[in-house]
């Protein structure tokens, strides 16, 4: 097992990153005895920062840190100040650390998500040498000099610095965790998934949701950002229905999990909220294991469309702003009751409650219950309910009422706090423990992803959902309805109208929870003392003192507060800190939270690991591989292969002893020039167009006449798009009164069939005509050279005549091969010899491939790729996807005389802009080196001889250049300035990339047979 | 988003690619001015409201669809065969004309 193995290597005393443990392995010292939803007969060894410790299944690595006493788990990302766990959650700012080693190495993660697992291993980040000892605290000593902005202050000249000294220092010094370096050993994937309700989030609400939703009948969806189902449930001590929260969420979930038509995802993130009711959801398949087992993702990337949604995402607990209140062991208050009742952990030995709200007071009896000290609960209010002072008076908890904590101090851990009363004497109380709370935020990001504006509630003192996505609602504490009572009663209304939405009416049965107090009156000041140290946005170390400064440099607006500061920027997006932040703005500039606004909430809502959103599409199978039916074929004559767009081609196909592949192309290239080769161009793009109109279609779509082709003929065709530009190019053959089959070139088959149908159904819906593409339906193999009729005669069933006078050049018809297969052949050529090309049903691809070999081989057949098929078009001066760049015409290819002046067709008038018959333009030509022993490059750029290499000189380039087999040097097609009248001229060919600087002649495109003897012959 | 296709139902955008504008008529015929022609490339309007526009099915039916949109919300109000919508716009410019 694999999972063993770790634990084994513990106990040796050595680590899985094979370091020595640096110290003994500490007890659990802050483990309560009992209670909690942890399995203490499951301890779970890991290792943190290279230290061997032990905790318990159902621990997050945060609860299993804490339970063994340690407070200090990473640096800050300016400072390096000393930062401890803030949360329970994944608002977490700064218990961030790189979980697992080596490829699996994953930066900035949130210890208070990571569900522990045997063997884990973590590492504390932005440190340096260690943790206890990191140099890099000094920055805290300049902090005055590295305030908000200081990047834009300090680091503007010269810029040249920039890149070379400011930004690897900037980023040395100011960083978070270290990417792995190796590629990803895991793998991911993709899911899509359709139901009725999705409900978000499985606290009280969301329970209570599903449940209605669910005995509807409707198909639920319940996605759950934690390993364990409950939310507050599991943290509160509240009764539901009579019993325990936690009891009755097990109850909801085992009936949820009974019901055929509910699916649970525990470990699943709802990150985003997109159009039209779809979600984004992340799955953590096996972040909860050392390694997935080969069966398994990583993370799955969910597409969930849902008819209705409920979000039930809860609340997150805002902090106090004061100084100091970024050290170890200041925690909210929630966090504590969450770390003693749910993992069963003391978060310290003697703690201070700070709170502006009845709920804060909760936190006092299920400290005192767990045993841990409580030197005093300090309120900011001068007058509390009588009820509350009672509790804290059966509880022996002294109580402090308006009263502010002033400073939190202590050296890499709280010691003590300072507590200002209202008579202004401040007192001090050693503590090791602040669990503060100054009320909740509504965790309402989905309801903003598609430009919905939170709104300003008065008397939560919060932004509760404003406009909401078309198809949700918002149940609960997201809804800013904080008490339990009102949120189980919330999800149980939502969720029957949900289902009921969707046709599942269903019994909305209540659910019973006692009356609580929700009292709160949040304290927003700023406070006067230690302003640098008070903190606001814990991640991106942004202090009151930079939020005041962004007020006088006048970066008041919201968003040019959060962009100067870089407040709520870090990879918790402020869900901690953005509105202490407003808040204090707020104050600071004499106007409302509301008046200063809000910033926009976009997904993700936490971090997404690309890989889940890619899935399995990445390296090679990022796109999907054409092949060619005869691939296989190819691949056994000994074929290379070049990719060209989705397709793998057969690039050329070298012989034993052959050096090089310019060799082999040349031994290719004299093979059709002297005898008959085979080329696979399956790739083609082919279309069959059919129906009574299907002449004047092709009419319309190509600049030159098709009515007058005869049944049994080719003709090569070009195509427009509407702005006058080429499109594409190919040969079209009639193969009947109303039946034309088009070929497209490899890359543009499916624009162009793209294409015929807008023209076919947007542009001319009364035209009689059908299309449909049948590229893999057909292998098409070029038979090509002066053998090429004896070659086929074998192969074409006799019954057909090959002869010149009754198969001439640009024939085309319908045949059988090999005893009755049915074929088409085209005599059509594009190397310029006699050549034919030959259709069979894919299926018979290879056994024509091979039929044409053994037919050929005593005229010395051989097939031939790309490369000596490319060689050869640039020889006959024929144009191809370099020269139909889109950025040329017909004219500039010479081909201006294609265009029909009788009939109207696509692109016929845009084509006459002056601009595009300007004759300056450059047009198709051919180049010849003037030294024979010159090479010549595509992309070199023609300038006169002698001019100066600048751009006002510059007259075109050269797109396609090969080796001439047939004339024993490079020769080259391009476009250049007048280029059909200069023939003769010298020019040069510069190519500062790879340095070609060569003299080259202007000449015909077409190198050989320009007469075009030998393709008729 | 999520379109209904008339021919397939309801499916994701990534099964489409967009065009434009549906409501801009190719100026047809050997008369047409450059003028036009110029108006019909390149001229769009960028409306803030209901929009209909062309989408192609690429990765499903093949059909052009009219899907008239509210480029503030997206909210699709409409979804139609651009073939049918073709064909019915001549029928009405003909009895007009007749």
């Amino acid at each position: 097992m694999a999972l063993g193995r770790p634990a084994a290597a513990l106990r040796n005393g050595v680590t899985t990153t094979g370091l020595r443990p640096l110290a003994p392995t500490p007890m659990q010292t802050h483990r309560l005895a009992s209670g909690g939803f942890v399995d203490r007969s499951r301890p779970l060894p890991f290792v943190f920062d290279g230290r061997a410790m032990t905790g318990l299944a159902g621990d997050t690595l945060a609860s299993a840190l804490l339970a063994n006493g340690v407070r200090l788990v990473g640096r800050s990302f300016k400072y390096h100040r000393p930062r401890g766990i803030l949360s329970a959650g994944s608002e977490e700012p700064n218990a961030l650390v790189e979980l697992r080693a080596g490829a699996r190495r994953e930066p900035n993660t949130r210890a208070t998500g990571i569900e522990l697992f045997d063997g884990l291993v973590a590492e504390s980040q932005n440190r340096w040498p260690s943790l206890h000892f990191d140099m890099l605290a000094i920055n805290a000593w300049f902090s005055p000099f590295i305030k908000a902005g200081f990047y834009y202050k300090t680091f503007m000249w010269p810029a040249s610095l920039w890149e070379n000294l400011y930004e690897p220092l900037i980023r040395r010094a100011a960083g978070l965790g270290r990417a792995a370096g190796e590629e990803d050993p895991d793998h991911y994937e993709k899911a899509f998934a359709f139901c009725d309700v999705l409900v978000v989030g499985s606290g009280p609400a969301g329970l209570a949701a599903a449940l209605a939703a669910g005995r509807g009948g409707a198909r639920v969806i319940l996605c759950e950002e934690d390993f364990a189902l409950g939310g507050r449930l599991l943290s509160e001590r509240k009764e539901v229905d009579g019993v325990e929260g936690h009891v009755w969420a097990a109850r909801a979930v085992a009936e949820l999990q009974s019901m055929p038509e509910v699916r649970i995802l525990p470990r699943s993130t709802v990150f985003g909220a997109y159009d039209h009711g779809t979600y984004g959801a992340v799955e953590r398949v096996a972040d909860h294991l050392s390694v997935p087992p080969g069966h398994l993702p990583r993370q799955r990337g969910w597409r969930i469309v849902a008819k209705r949604c409920v979000l039930a995402s809860g609340a997150i607990e805002r902090p106090m702003v004061f100084a100091g209140n970024d050290l170890p062991g200041v925690m909210l208050a929630g966090a504590v009751r969450s770390y003693l009742n749910r993992f069963a952990v003391a978060p310290g030995r003697r703690a201070v409650v700070y709170t502006s709200g009845d709920d804060g007071w909760r936190t006092l009896v299920d400290l005192a219950r767990a045993g841990v000290e409580v030197a005093a609960l300090v309120d900011t209010r001068p007058a509390v309910d009588e009820s509350l002072i009672a509790l804290a008076r059966s509880h022996d908890v002294r109580t402090v009422l308006g009263a502010e904590v002033l400073r939190a101090r202590g050296f890499q851990s709280l010691a003590a706090v300072e507590i200002g009363a209202s008579d202004g004497r401040i007192e001090r109380i050693a503590c090791d423990l602040l669990a503060m709370s100054n009320g909740w935020n509504p965790a309402l990001h989905l309801t903003a992803h598609l430009g919905g504006r939170p709104r300003w509630d008065d008397s939560l003192a919060a932004f509760v959902p404003g406009t909401v996505p078309s198809g949700m609602a918002v149940a609960g504490a997201a809804a800013g309805k904080l008490a339990l009572a009102e949120a189980l009663a919330d999800g149980v209304r939502l969720g029957s109208e949900a289902a009921a939405a969707c046709g599942f009416a269903g019994p909305a049965i209540p659910v019973a929870a006692e009356t609580e107090r929700t009292g709160s009156a949040p304290l927003w000041r700023a406070p006067k003392r230690g302003a640098n140290k008070a903190f606001v946005d814990l991640q991106n170390d942004v202090t009151v003192a930079d939020v005041a400064l962004a007020h006088r440099e006048g970066f008041r607006a919201v968003e040019h507060l959060k962009r100067y500061t870089t407040l709520g920027m870090a990879t918790d997006q402020g869900k901690t800190s953005n509105l202490p932040g407003l808040a204090i703005m707020a104050a600071l500039s004499g106007r409302t939270i509301p008046e200063v606004g809000a910033t926009v909430f976009r997904p993700p809502y936490t971090p997404v690991a690309i890989g889940a959103l890619a899935g399995h599409h990445r390296g090679k199978d990022f796109r999907p591989t054409r092949r060619s039916p005869v691939h296989a074929w190819a691949q056994a004559r000994g074929a290379v292969f070049v990719e060209a767009g989705l397709w793998l081609r057969q690039q050329y196909f070298p012989r034993a002893g052959e050096r090089d592949w310019l060799e082999t192309v040349k031994r290719e290239v004299a093979t059709v020039r002297g005898g008959v080769g085979l080329c696979d161009v399956s790739t083609l793009g082919k279309i069959d167009i059919q129906g009574a109109d299907a002449a004047e279609f092709l009419e319309r779509v190509y600049v030159n006449g098709w009515k007058s082709l005869a049944i049994g003929r080719a003709r090569y065709g070009l195509m427009l798009r509407e702005d006058g530009f080429v499109l594409d190019d190919g040969t079209t053959s009639r193969l009947g009164e109303e039946h034309f089959v088009m070929t497209t070139t490899t890359a543009s088959a499916a624009k162009v069939m793209q294409h015929l149908e807008f023209c076919r159904q947007v542009l001319w819906p009364e035209l009689d005509v059908q299309m449909t593409p049948v590229t893999e339906q057909w292998a098409q193999l070029a038979v090509a050279g002066p053998r090429s009729r004896e070659a086929l005669r074998a192969v074409v069933d006799n019954a057909h005549d090959l002869s010149n006078e009754a198969f001439p050049y640009l024939a085309a018809g319908e045949v059988t091969v090999g005893g009755g297969v049915p074929a088409r052949l085209f005599r059509i050529s594009f190397s310029g010899e006699l050549a034919y090309e030959l259709a069979v049903p894919a299926s018979f691809g290879e056994a024509a491939a091979e039929a044409i070999m053994a037919a050929g081989a005593p005229f010395g057949i051989a097939p031939y790729g790309t490369e000596a098929l490319s060689a050869m078009r640039i020889e006959k001066g024929h144009v191809a996807g370099n020269e139909l760049n889109g950025q040329t015409t017909a004219r500039d290819l010479g081909l201006g005389g294609m265009m029909s002046t009788k009939k109207d067709f696509v692109g016929r008038l845009m084509a006459k802009r002056s601009a595009l018959v300007d004759p300056d333009r450059p047009m198709l030509a051919g180049f010849r080196p003037v030294r024979l022993s010159d090479r010549l490059r595509a992309g070199a750029h023609f300038l006169p001889l002698g001019a100066p290499a600048s751009a006002e000189h510059d007259e075109g380039h050269m797109t396609s250049a090969a080796f001439s087999p047939t004339l024993g040097s490079w020769i080259g097609l391009g476009l250049i300035r007048r280029g059909a009248e200069r023939v003769g001229e010298r020019v040069r060919a510069l190519d500062p990339v790879r340095g070609g600087d060569v003299e080259v002649e202007i000449c015909s495109p077409v190198f050989v047979d320009p007469a075009g003897e030998r393709l008729r012959g | 988003m999520r379109i209904p296709c008339p021919h397939c139902g309801e499916r994701d955008v990534q099964e489409f690619s967009y065009l434009g504008d549906a409501g801009v008529v190719r100026p047809e015929g050997s008369d047409a001015s450059i003028a036009a022609m110029h108006d019909y490339v390149h001229l769009r309007d960028n409306p803030a409201g209901p929009h209909r526009e062309l989408w192609y099915h690429a990765a499903g039916c093949h059909a052009w669809l009219v899907v008239t949109r509210d480029t503030r919300t997206h909210a699709i109000l409409s979804a139609e065969s651009a073939r049918a919508a073709g064909l019915a716009r001549r029928v009405a410019v003909g009895a007009g004309e007749a």
